[in-house]
This record gives structure tokens, sequence and C-alpha cells, in this order.
């Protein structure tokens, strides 16, 4: 989930630099990769001309279906940073990563679609910081804003320089290249046609998405013998069968690759990353905000709910399948390794060779054969290292000949545009409605607003652009940026669930809860990374892993924001509640639904979703 | 998003259907020329032209079902 869930800890893809590209594109799939930058000029183009008014800029005009909204809802999700790091993060730790597709989305998508929905949509709000602008007045709205707007931007920066690095790698593109070709085509595609836009091409992004990487699992399966192939040859090579369970080993940090236990799942991702992130992060919640009715706009994270359950299908399983199916040229089979020994063992462009020494010492920390070792060491030709982030292109070039290639390589490239146009059409919609109009501009006109908006994107893209080459200059940044992401994301929803559930919420003590959950998520990261003792502390465990102290670093952000909002309420005075009426439960009079059959009752599916999701956790335990 | 709009599910039919006639052709260019990419496996089953075809078939029921001006 960065955007959106890659900052739940997928590995970054910084040291993903090796020496020769996987694959060579033929002139097919150069044929397959520009049609689609053809066609996403051409629909920006074509709605430019309904991307007038604010609302047409801002909201689509506020006329999605709720197939649209919920397509596009987990869509927003759906980036190739997310494709390729959960790949290679199956690849590591087995079926364990489907967590963060399923209790780590489902419950909340449902809780949003049918509990949350009704007020953000029924408040009008443009945005989630305009929503807490509503319930707790302009501070903690502005500081909601900025912080957002601030990681709108690097998360772009982020979703750019990973394209490029990904081009680089499979295919030799040149960096700059990668960057300015996906820049100038979002710069051109959102600018013209506004949200509509960015929500179009990510639901033609998904449509891309499965028909570039489906067939991986499909032909994966055909030659590792089926599921049951696959499970015998896994546990054969890895002498476990942990990697085919998802709850079972999470009993004591110890004793699962991943260094986790289940209350760090239940409490700090399936339920506070997992709700911050589906229910206050305004790049996915403004999908749904522009669904043409209520009724849409609670069925459709109902429908995206049904597609994330099945998105392990083509990210986990090819994960898993590189467990078994990847060989190395002489036939053996391929170890992936961590970004930190690629990087070790390959020369970085300012030195012609490798550090020899610093190699041996990354790989003596891995499994791989001595006799293996040895030739990397030696450069003996076919011994190049990959890292577990290269899982999933790895097996697309396995399977996929001309063409087909061009296709999987068309959906990465539409996963990451995509990804960079939801950043830059959310940062807009909150810099000129939440920034620009309260604190510089508050009685422009319509028209003025969506040159705002429409400047602001050019800018952002800009700025995104800069930010990318600060993130290829200094590699540690981009682990921060995503810890950006989670200093924001817990505070948020206990001020959100707060206001929302609770009428007795003050503004005071909605913004204060939500600055000091800011302040004590940084406090408790530095506290780590400079005292790695404190992660006894933190996370409960003196060796738990940084993605086991995120989840609890995000439960205790929450917990101290909502303490904050309670102790502080009791101590200052409430708004009237007539003046709550569409911002909280209890207090607000929700509108009548038109009647429909049962079977298009938003609960009736909801309950399906429920029904599914529980017995896939039961069947993978 | 109604009336002589173009939809979302046209454009995405329009893109399937290029994808698939382009696939699907190389697919029997393959077949008739016995010329097999290097390296890739499973070039036995002929997925550029099951898959070709599949996503033509799908391109050509959404450009239909959803081209513009239909009521």
């Amino acid at each position: 989930m960065v955007n959106c869930m890659t900052h739940l800890a997928s590995p970054a893809l910084l040291a993903f630099f090796s020496t020769a590209p996987m694959a060579h594109l033929s002139l097919l799939d150069m044929i397959v990769i520009a049609v689609y930058f053809g066609m996403v000029i051409w629909i920006g183009i074509y709605l430019k001309g309904r991307s007038n008014t604010s609302e047409e800029f801002f909201m689509a005009g506020r006329e999605m279906t709720a197939w649209i909204a919920g397509l596009s809802f987990v869509s927003a999700n759906l980036g190739s940073l997310e494709l390729m790091g959960w790949a290679g993060a199956a690849y590591q730790y087995g079926i364990l990563a489907t967590h963060w597709y399923w209790i780590g989305a489902i419950p909340a998508m449902l809780f949003l679609g049918l509990v949350m929905m009704p007020f953000y949509y029924v408040s009008k709000t443009h945005s989630v910081p305009g929503y807490l602008q509503l319930r707790y007045g302009e501070h903690a709205r502005i500081l909601a804003a900025i912080s957002f707007a601030m990681e709108m931007i690097l998360m772009s920066g982020v979703n750019m320089f990973a394209m490029a690095v990904v081009m680089k790698v499979v295919l030799g593109w040149s960096l700059t290249f990668s960057i300015l070709i996906s820049a100038v085509a979002v710069a051109i595609y959102v600018t013209l046609g506004g949200l509509r836009s960015a929500i179009f091409n990510e639901v033609m992004q998904f449509v891309l998405i499965w028909g570039g990487a489906l067939l991986v699992p499909i032909l994966g399966l055909v030659q590792a013998g089926g599921w049951n192939g696959l499970k015998k040859q896994i546990i054969s090579n890895m002498h476990s069968d942990s990697y085919f369970h998802m709850w079972r080993d999470t009993g004591h940090f110890a004793s699962n690759p991943m260094g986790t236990h289940w209350s760090g799942i239940v409490l700090g991702l399936g339920f506070v990353i997992s709700f911050g992130y589906w229910t206050t992060d305004f790049l996915v919640v403004q999908r749904v905000l522009a669904a043409h009715n209520l009724r849409a706009a609670r069925m459709a994270p109902v429908i995206g709910s049904f597609f994330k359950m099945a998105v392990p299908f083509i990210v986990i399983l090819p994960g898993l399948l590189g467990l078994v199916l990847l060989q190395n040229p002489d036939g053996s089979r391929m170890q992936l390794v961590g970004q930190d020994v690629v990087k070790s063992c390959t020369a970085d462009e300012s030195a012609s060779q490798m550090d020899a020494t610093g190699c041996a010492a990354a790989m003596s920390k891995t499994t791989l054969p001595a006799a293996y070792q040895q030739k990397v060491l030696t450069g003996a030709a076919g011994t190049e290292l990959h890292s577990y982030n290269d899982a999933l292109p790895l097996m697309m070039v396995r399977y996929m000949g001309p063409g087909l290639l061009g296709l999987g390589i068309t959906a990465l490239i539409a996963g990451f545009m995509s990804g960079m146009a939801g950043n830059v059409s959310a940062f807009s919609t909150v810099w000129t409605y939440d920034i620009y109009k309260p604190l510089i501009n508050k009685k422009g006109s319509d028209s003025h607003y969506v040159l705002v908006g429409r400047w602001s994107i050019l800018i952002g893209v800009a700025v995104s652009i800069g930010a990318g080459y600060l993130v290829q200059h200094a590699h540690g940044i981009m682990d921060y940026v995503q810890a950006l992401f989670s200093f924001f994301i817990a505070p948020l929803l206990g001020a959100i669930l707060m206001g929302m559930f609770w009428k007795r919420a003050t503004a005071p003590a909605g913004f204060l809860g939500l600055l000091i959950g800011i302040i004590s998520s940084v406090s408790m990261f530095v506290w780590v990374k400079f005292d790695h003792a404190a992660l006894g502390i933190v996370a409960l465990y003196p060796d738990a892993t940084d993605m086991a102290a995120n989840l609890y670093r995000a439960w205790w952000a929450f917990s101290i924001s909502v303490i904050v909002i309670f102790l502080v309420s009791l101590v200052t005075k409430p708004k009237p509640v007539a003046e709550l009426n569409g911002l909280v439960y209890g207090a607000t009079v929700l509108p009548k639904e038109e009647w429909v059959p049962f079977y298009k009752r938003v609960w009736v599916w909801a309950l399906l979703a429920i029904c599914i999701f529980a017995a896939l956790n039961i069947l993978f335990w | 998003m109604h009336g002589s709009e173009i939809q979302i599910w046209f454009f995405i039919g329009l893109l399937l259907l290029i994808y698939g006639v382009l696939i699907f052709g190389y697919g029997i260019f393959e077949l008739a020329t016995g010329c097999y990419p290097a390296g890739v496996q499973l070039t036995s089953l002929h997925t550029p032209i099951w898959w070709g075809g599949l996503l033509t078939a799908l391109g050509v029921l959404y450009c239909v079902k959803f081209r513009p001006g239909r009521a």
C-alpha cells in the first residue's frame, strides 16, 4: 500500500539495480506499449470538455456508477509497487503475505461501505480534511491537509522513480527517459480530464493488470503440477509447510518467517492500519465520493472487496510459484535474495567493480549454495543475483513471448502511472479546497479554482520529478517516505472515528488528538532508530521485524490519539447536537434510500463478502 | 455517463480488441512458422492464440455493448 499499502512494509525497490536487463522488447511489444500511451492521452483529451466546473474537475461530476467507483477504489491500491513488492514478500514469507489483502483490507472496506460512507456522502465534503473542518474546525483541517498534500507529492515521486528503476532492470531503459515519459503522460491526462480521467485510467489499469498478469499463475500452476504439486515441491525445497498457513504459526514472533504475532496482525494491521488507510485516506475515499448517489457510494467499497480478495491469485501465487519454478541459466533452482545483497554484489555507477569483500559478507547470510556464491564472486556468466522484488517480472519473462510480454510490461507501467495520477489528482483537490481556498483566496470564482487545480497538477508533477530524483540520489529517503505515511494514518483514524461516533468530541480535542498522535508516532520511530532496544517496548519483542514494529507503532499512535481526544473533550465545550447533523452517528438523519430488491442491497453483498473472507481464512489457516 | 458519450467500458473494449488482435495474430504467425521465442516456457500450449482470442472476444463484446450512441 504505498500509495497506499506499500507503506505497510512492502520492501523498497531501491537496490533494484542489476547489470543486464531481464528482457528485450520486440517491435510488437513496443506497439502494445505505444497503444496504451495513445489511449490514455486520447481519454484525457476526450474528457477535457467534461471537466469545466470544479464539481466536474475535482469530483468527476459525482456521477460514477458503483462498479466504476468500486473498481477505481480498489485499483488505486493496486499499483505496480504493490504487485512486485507483495509477490516478493510471498516468495520470502509464503502465504502469510496474504494478510495484507484480506484482514488488512476486507473488514475496513466493508465498514466504510456499511457504516462510514453515509457521513462522508451526506456531509457533501470534497475531501477527508474537509470533513475534519466540518467536525473539528479549521486547525484540524489545515494540519491534515498539509501533511496529506506533502505525502502525495512525495509518493508520486516515489512511484515515478520506482517505475523508472523497474524499467531499467527489466528493459534497460534509462531512468530519465522513464521518468519523463510517465510524468508527461500523467500531466497531460490528469490536467485535461481531472479526477474523471484518473478514475477512467484506474479502471483501465485494473483490466490491464488482470489481462497482463493472470497468465503467470495459470501457466505456473500448469508447470508446477497444480496446487498440490506446488505444495509438495515447496515443502520439499524449503523443508517447512509454514508457507501455506496464514494463522497457525503466528502464536509467537519466532515461529513464522515474518517475525510477527497474531495480535499485531489483528490490532495493528487488521484494525488501525487497514481502517486508517481504507476509511480515511483521501486517495481512496475520493473515488467513492465521486459515486452518483448514496447507494452507489455504499456499494462501491463492497464491490471492491470481492476483487481485493481475488488479487492474491495474481500477486501471492506468482511469488510462491517462483520458489519452485525459477531457474538459473544452468538449470539449478534460482534463489532470490534481499536487496541489500544484490546491492552489495553490484558495481555502482561510480565504481567499475563490485566490492568483493562486502559481497561475500552479504551472501554469507543467505542460503545461496557455496559454489554459487563463489561463481558470483568470480563474475562467472549467468550468475547474476536477483532480489525478491524481481519475482513477478522474472515469472513474466519466463512465460510471455512477444506481445504478451508487452502486455505484462504495459500492466506494470499502467500501475505506476495510475498510482501517480491518483496521487496528483488527490493532491490537487486537497491543495485547492483545503489549503488554497481557506488560506490564500477565499473569494475566487468556480473557474478560478478549476484553473488552480489544473496548475497544481502541473506543479505537483514537476515537484514529483524533483522528489523522484531526490529518492534516486538519497536512497534511504524512500524508507522514510513510507514511514511518513504511517505517521499520519493512525492518529487520523482516531480523530475521525471519535468525531464520527462520539457526539461529545470537541474541536480542540480533535486537533490536539491528531497533533499528539502524529508527534508520538514520529517519536516512537526516532526512538527505535537511535536505540534499537526500544523495539522491545514499542513492538513488544526485541527482535521484531520492521514490519511488526510498524504494526505496533500504528496501534499505539491510534490509542494515544483516542485517549487525548477523550480526555480533552471532557474539559472543553462540545458543539450543540443540532450542529452535528450529517457529521456524527446518532445526530444525523440519513436520507431514505429508494427500495431495491434484496439482491441489490448493500448488506446482502457485504454479508456474502464476509462469508467468503471467513471461508478463505479458515481454508488457509 | 449516458447518451452519446463514450463510456469507460468502450475504451477498455477497444484496448482489449487491439491487444487481442495483435497477440492472436502473433500466435498464428508462431504456429505457421514454428518460430518460438527463445527461453519462453510452455510454448507448446500456444498461449498467444487462446489468450489473444479471449482478449479479442471480450473486446468485441464491450465495444458492441457500450458503443457510443447506443441507448
